[in-house]
C-alpha cells in the first residue's frame, strides 16, 4: 500500500515492483507449463505402464528390431530418472541438443523441440514458418472485432432498447453461438464459390510479397473469425458502458460542460475498457497459438493446422512444440495485458 | 429579478408505475454573493432541482416546465448545446461524494485542466498552472506536486477540496453544492464549510447549498428553502427558519437535528413515518400523514392542497393552519421543548 501523503514519490517504485512481479510470475508460469507438457508426453505414458522400449518404439518405425529399439531407448535416455530427462529437455530448449545416432552426431540448435517423426526435420523452423500465417489471421481479425465489437457495444448501450440495440444484440447472440466451421463454410460457399468475390480456401500470400493480395486472401477468414469474437466484445462493452455511464463521475463530466462525445469516449468508454482488455489478452494469446478451426476451415497453413496435422500423425515432437508455443503466447499476452492494465487503471499499480 | 430566478419549476419523470413528480412547482431566487440553503429529506427533490438548473435533465426522459432565469437568460427553452456551454463556466456544481464523483483513471490535475480548457482557449501549460493555482487556493499543500496525484491518493477532505477547485476553475457565477460535506468527517466538514464561505466571498458567486443537514445551512445560508415531496413548504431568511419556523415539517427537522448545546442523554425527536411516494401523490397536504397537527385543520389536510402563502416579510409557509395558531404552537409547545432539551 502506498502512503497517500507521498503518493507521487512511491508511484514509480510501485510500478517497477509491479512489473517485476508480473514478469517473474510469467516466467514461473512458463516453467510450470514446460513441466506439465513434458509430464503429459513423457511421464504419464511411463506411469501408465509404457516401458522405455515402448517409448522409444515411437521414434523408430515398425520395422525396427527389438535390439534397435532398446539401443534407441538407451540413446534417448528413457532409462534415466525423470528429473534428468526433464533437465535434458529444458537444456534442449535453451542451449540446443545433440542427437548421437551412432554413425554421427546431429546438432539440433536452440530452441530444440526435437525432430519430426514424419519429415525428419527439426520442429522449430517449421513452427517459425507457420507463425506469420497465424499472426496475420489473428491480428487482422483482432483489429476488426475490437473496432466493430466495441463501437456496436457503445452505440447499443447509449440507445438501449432501440431497434439498433435489439438488432445488434440479436446478431451478437447468433455470433457467439454459431461455430466457425459453420459460418466459415457458409461464407466460403456464398462469397468464394457462389459470388466469386473472395478467393477459395487455402490461399495465402506473404505480406512482404504482396500486401494487397495478403489482405484480399485473408479478408474472409478475418471477417468470419472477427464475427465470432466481436459478438462477445459487443455484449461486454454494452454491459460495461451501461454500468459506467451511470457512475457519478459521468455526471461530473457533464456538469463540467464536456461535450457528450467526450463524456462517452473519454470518461465512459475509458472505464469500461478494463475488462475488455483482460478478455482481449486471453483471446489474442489463444488465437496466435493457433486458430485451429479457422485455419482448418479455410485451409490456411498456420500453427492451428500444423497442430491438427501433428496430432493426426501422432508426431510427438511437433505436438509438443506447438503446445509449448501456444502456451507461451498465452502467457506473454496476459503479461502484456497485466502491464497495460497498470497504464489504463492507475489504482492497479498500488494494489 | 434575481441573478438566478427559478419560477414554477416542474420536473416530472414518466415511469411504468406512473408519473413521478420529483419537483412540482418550485420557485426561488438567489443573488450574487448570497447563499440559499435547500433542505429536505432524501427523495424530496433537492438534487433533481439542482441537476435541472444545470440542464442535466435535457435529452433525458424528464418532462420539465417552468422558467429558469440565469443572469437574464432563460435556460429551459435554451438549446442543450447552449446550456452545455454555460455549464462549468457560468454555473458549476460540487457533488456529494468526491471519490465516486471524480474519475478514478485521471489525475486530479488532469480533471481540473479538462474543466478549464473546455471553456478557455489556453495551452495545456497555462491550464496546468491554473490548476496548481486553484489547488493552492482551496488549501491543498504542495499543489505543484499533488496536481499529478490520482483521486484515490487523496484523503476525503482533500478530494472535496479538489472537487471545489475543479468547480471554481472557470470562476462560475452560480455554484451549486449538493451535500458538500455529507461524506466527510465532522472536523473536515467544518473546514470545508469555512472554505466555501471564504471562496464565495472571494468569487462573489451565488451559492446554493443542498443538504439534509440543518447544521450546514445554518453555517452558510442567508435564505433557506425547506422542501418536502417536490414542493417548497417553508421559505424564509435563516433567522425565520431557525427562530420563527411555522411549518410542522420544519419543526420536525429542527427537533431531529443533533446539537452540541443539548444534553447528550436527550433523545432526538425524529419525524414519524417516511416521505410519501412521489407517484400519484394523494390530494391534500403531502405532509399530513406524518403531521401531528393534521386533525386541527378539520379534514382539509386530506382533501385540499395547502398553498404557499406569505406570513410576514418574505417568509412563506405552506400550511392549512392559520398563522396565529402556528405561532402559538411554536411559542408554547415546540420551542420550549427544543430549548429545554
Amino acid at each position: 500500500m502506498a502512503c497517500p501523503a507521498t503518493g507521487q514519490a512511491t508511484r514509480p517504485v510501485a510500478v517497477l515492483t509491479y512489473i517485476i512481479r508480473r514478469v517473474v510470475g510469467a516466467f514461473a508460469m512458463l516453467i510450470v507449463i514446460s513441466m506439465v507438457t513434458f509430464g503429459i508426453f513423457f511421464v504419464v505414458p511411463q506411469w501408465a505402464g509404457a516401458t522405455p522400449e515402448a517409448m522409444a518404439a515411437r521414434y523408430v518405425g515398425r520395422a525396427a528390431t527389438p535390439e534397435t529399439v532398446h539401443l534407441v531407448a538407451e540413446r534417448l535416455g528413457f532409462n534415466d530418472p525423470v528429473v534428468v530427462q526433464y533437465g535434458r529437455f529444458v537444456k534442449g530448449l535453451f542451449a540446443g541438443a545433440q542427437y548421437d545416432y551412432g554413425a554421427g552426431v546431429e546438432q539440433c540448435p536452440a530452441p530444440c523441440f526435437g525432430y519430426s517423426f514424419i519429415s525428419g526435420q527439426p520442429v522449430w523452423p517449421d513452427l517459425v514458418d507457420r507463425m506469420p500465417v497465424t499472426f496475420s489471421l489473428a491480428i487482422g481479425a483482432a483489429v476488426i472485432w475490437v473496432l466493430a465489437g466495441v463501437s456496436v457495444g457503445v452505440i447499443s448501450a447509449l440507445r438501449r432498447g432501440s431497434f439498433f440495440d435489439r438488432l445488434s444484440m440479436g446478431t451478437a447472440l447468433a455470433g457467439v453461438s454459431l461455430p466457425i466451421f459453420f459460418t466459415g463454410m457458409i461464407s466460403l460457399v456464398v462469397f468464394s464459390y457462389g459470388l466469386g468475390w473472395t478467393p477459395p480456401g487455402g490461399a495465402w500470400t506473404d505480406l512482404a510479397v504482396n500486401p494487397l493480395q495478403w489482405a484480399y486472401n485473408l479478408l474472409l477468414p478475418w471477417i468470419t473469425l472477427a464475427f465470432l469474437f466481436a459478438a462477445g466484445y459487443a455484449r461486454l462493452t454494452r454491459a460495461g458502458m451501461l454500468e459506467t455511464m451511470g457512475e457519478d463521475y459521468i455526471r461530473t463530466a457533464r456538469a463540467k460542460g464536456l461535450r457528450e462525445r467526450q463524456v462517452v469516449v473519454k470518461h465512459g468508454l475509458r472505464a469500461a475498457l478494463t475488462p475488455i482488455l483482460t478478455l482481449f489478452g486471453i483471446d489474442f494469446g489463444l488465437l496466435v497459438g493457433g486458430a485451429v478451426l479457422t485455419e482448418t476451415t479455410y485451409t490456411l497453413p498456420g500453427l492451428g493446422q500444423f497442430a491438427i496435422l501433428a496430432i493426426r500423425n501422432q508426431d510427438l515432437p511437433q505436438v509438443m512444440g506447438v503446445v509449448l508455443i501456444a502456451a507461451g503466447f498465452v502467457v506473454v499476452a496476459s503479461l502484456i495485458v497485466d502491464l497495460l492494465y497498470a497504464v489504463v487503471d492507475p489504482r492497479v499499480r498500488l494494489s | 429579478m434575481s441573478f438566478l430566478d427559478v419560477k414554477d419549476l416542474k420536473i416530472h419523470f414518466p415511469t411504468d408505475d406512473g408519473l413521478v413528480k420529483s419537483v412540482d412547482g418550485l420557485s426561488f431566487g438567489v443573488e450574487r454573493g448570497k447563499t440559499l440553503g435547500i433542505v429536505g429529506e432524501s427523495g424530496s427533490g433537492k438534487s433533481v432541482t439542482s441537476l435541472g438548473v444545470l440542464g442535466l435533465h435535457k435529452g433525458g426522459p424528464a418532462k420539465i416546465s417552468g422558467e429558469i432565469w440565469l443572469d437574464g437568460e432563460e435556460l429551459i427553452g435554451a438549446s442543450a448545446e447552449h446550456v452545455r456551454g454555460l455549464r462549468g463556466k457560468k454555473m458549476a456544481m460540487i457533488f456529494q461524494d468526491p471519490l465516486s464523483s471524480m474519475h478514478p483513471y485521471y489525475t486530479v490535475g488532469h480533471q481540473i485542466i479538462e474543466a478549464y480548457r473546455i471553456h478557455n482557449d489556453v495551452t495545456k501549460q497555462v491550464a496546468r498552472k491554473h490548476a496548481v493555482d486553484m489547488l493552492g487556493r482551496v488549501g491543498i499543500p504542495e499543489p505543484g506536486r499533488r496536481v499529478d496525484s490520482y483521486p484515490h491518493e487523496f484523503s476525503g477532505g482533500m478530494r472535496q477540496r479538489a472537487m471545489i477547485a475543479m468547480a471554481l476553475s472557470c470562476d462560475p457565477e452560480l455554484l451549486i453544492a449538493d451535500e458538500p460535506t455529507t461524506a466527510l468527517d465532522v472536523t473536515v466538514q467544518a473546514q470545508i464549510l469555512d472554505l466555501m464561505r471564504d471562496l464565495q466571498r472571494e468569487f462573489d458567486s451565488a451559492l446554493i447549498v443542498i443538504t439534509h443537514d440543518l447544521g450546514v445551512v445554518a453555517e452558510l445560508s442567508d435564505d433557506i428553502l425547506v422542501m418536502y415531496a417536490g414542493k417548497c413548504v417553508e421559505y424564509g431568511s435563516a433567522d425565520d427558519i431557525f427562530y420563527r419556523p411555522e411549518h410542522p415539517y420544519t419543526w420536525g427537522l429542527l427537533g431531529s437535528m443533533p446539537r452540541l448545546d443539548r444534553e447528550p442523554t436527550e433523545r432526538l425527536m425524529p419525524i414519524k413515518g417516511s416521505p410519501p411516494s412521489l407517484i400519484n401523490v394523494p390530494p391534500g397536504c403531502a405532509f399530513s400523514p406524518r403531521c401531528p397537527y393534521a386533525e386541527r385543520t378539520g379534514g382539509r389536510a386530506e382533501t385540499e392542497a395547502p398553498l404557499l402563502a406569505e406570513t410576514e416579510g418574505g417568509h412563506l409557509v405552506r400550511c392549512h393552519m392559520d398563522r396565529t395558531e402556528r405561532r402559538d404552537l411554536w411559542e408554547n409547545e415546540i420551542k420550549p421543548v427544543l430549548e429545554t432539551q
